[in-house]
């Protein structure tokens, strides 16, 4: 089964702790595209097992209003990961996130986890998807594997804390420290055909710096960015949606493309720019975007 | 489920709630505190009880502190003390007992 969410729209994952009442009784108010409600590292070590009481009544129960519930497990070295799946998937999450994946088999084995889940607790068979954040030089080696270990597999997610210690170097706030695994990821996400998404921003007081980072992946190609505070939210949907002129100009890109072909002229401008067939697919992936996005006015 | 030992499952913070249970007298002795229990203390009363009820629990002595909990959270809570008093944490009855 093609699961028809696996391409939706997901400008912004935003953190929240499964163990804090307070965090995941409303976030949808801020309207991220999706959430990520963590078992991992938010949550003490003495407190793994409650954290997931909440989590399960929270997706059973609280309705997110069309924001995307991931569930972010513990990492497969420890003793918890195949609970936290069990109890993520009977309380109906949309996704679980795999954390610190370092290869293919890390994907199929949470797989394998999932898809007992989902006959375990009668959801139908590829109904929950998976992402993989990688946290490590081999992943980010082994990215295009990783993209291509399950049809499940919706996107990759860099994670710039632990990448950064692994490369033996720390976030610097520039970037400078992540362009390898930035570059890698989004060329292997996009040769599988899959979504590829930034780590957080983590110094929340330089606004200026958050959106420069921003600009500078939406640029590089990707999809979105994980967030860890509301502020942080409309930034990204800011620069990652088609704007006004942005769309105007897609229209006319994609409908004097269908004229010209049919007239069967290859070459020609519009406003002044020269556009042949290979604008095409960026001019219609504009389009849909602006219409996932809800700005989308035309009839295209 | 039977209450083996004492435990404690949430915190003292906003929308939480603190629930600890003890083994009983024969019964479900509830005890609540919480600034809101004119307003929704049967509301609490009632969440506790079917929470037990779902797990079978009928011998405990069960103290609340709520600090403005939605009723998730009150379930959440319970069946997080009550499975740590007798010390369960894999292959839990997700949409079972815990519903």
């Amino acid at each position: 089964m093609i699961n028809p969410n696996k391409k939706r729209l997901r400008r912004t994952m935003m953190f929240l702790s499964a163990q804090k009442p307070g965090l995941i009784k409303d976030p949808y108010i801020y309207k991220p595209d999706s959430i990520m409600l963590d078992l991992e590292d938010a949550v003490a070590e003495n407190q793994k097992d409650v954290a997931r009481f909440s989590l399960f009544h929270a997706l059973r129960t609280i309705d997110y209003r069309g924001c995307e519930r991931v569930v972010r497990i513990n990492g497969l070295d420890t003793p918890y990961w195949k609970e936290d799946i069990r109890c993520s998937v009977a309380g109906g999450c949309d996704a679980i996130r795999i954390p610190k994946t370092e290869c293919a088999s890390d994907v199929m084995l949470v797989e394998r986890e999932v898809e007992h889940a989902e006959m375990e607790f009668d959801r139908p068979q590829g109904s929950v998807l998976i992402m993989a954040a990688i946290e490590s030089a081999r992943g980010v080696i082994k990215a295009l594997d990783i993209c291509e270990a399950s049809g499940r597999l919706f996107g990759i997610a860099l994670s710039g804390g632990d990448y950064t210690k692994d490369l033996q170097t720390h976030i610097t706030g520039t970037g400078i420290e992540l362009m390898g695994a930035r570059q890698n990821m989004v060329i292997a996400a996009r040769a599988a055909e899959v979504q590829c998404f930034d780590t957080v921003y983590t110094d929340l007081n330089n606004m200026e710096g958050y959106r420069q980072d921003v600009e500078n992946i939406h640029l590089m190609g990707f999809d979105g960015k994980s967030i860890i505070n509301p502020r942080q939210i409309n930034i990204v949907h800011e620069i990652f949606t088609p704007s006004q002129k942005d769309i105007i100009f897609a229209e006319k890109v994609v409908k004097e493309i269908e004229d010209k072909k049919a007239k069967g002229i290859g070459v020609f401008t519009v406003d002044d720019k020269m556009i042949d067939i290979a604008f095409y697919d960026g001019a219609k992936r504009t389009i849909k975007l602006a219409k996932a996005s809800g700005v989308y006015k035309g009839d295209l | 489920m039977e209450i083996i030992k004492p435990a404690v499952a949430g915190t003292l913070e906003s929308s939480d709630c603190q629930v600890t249970v003890e083994a009983g007298e024969g019964k479900i002795d509830f005890s609540l505190e919480s600034s809101v229990i004119n307003q929704y203390g049967n509301q609490i009363r009632r969440v506790v009880f079917e929470t037990l009820e779902n797990m079978e629990v009928k011998n405990v002595r069960i103290t609340i502190i709520d600090k403005g909990a939605l009723d998730c959270t009150i379930r959440a809570r319970v069946e997080g003390a009550v499975f740590r008093s007798v010390g369960q944490i894999d292959n839990l009855p997700w949409g079972g007992a815990i519903r």
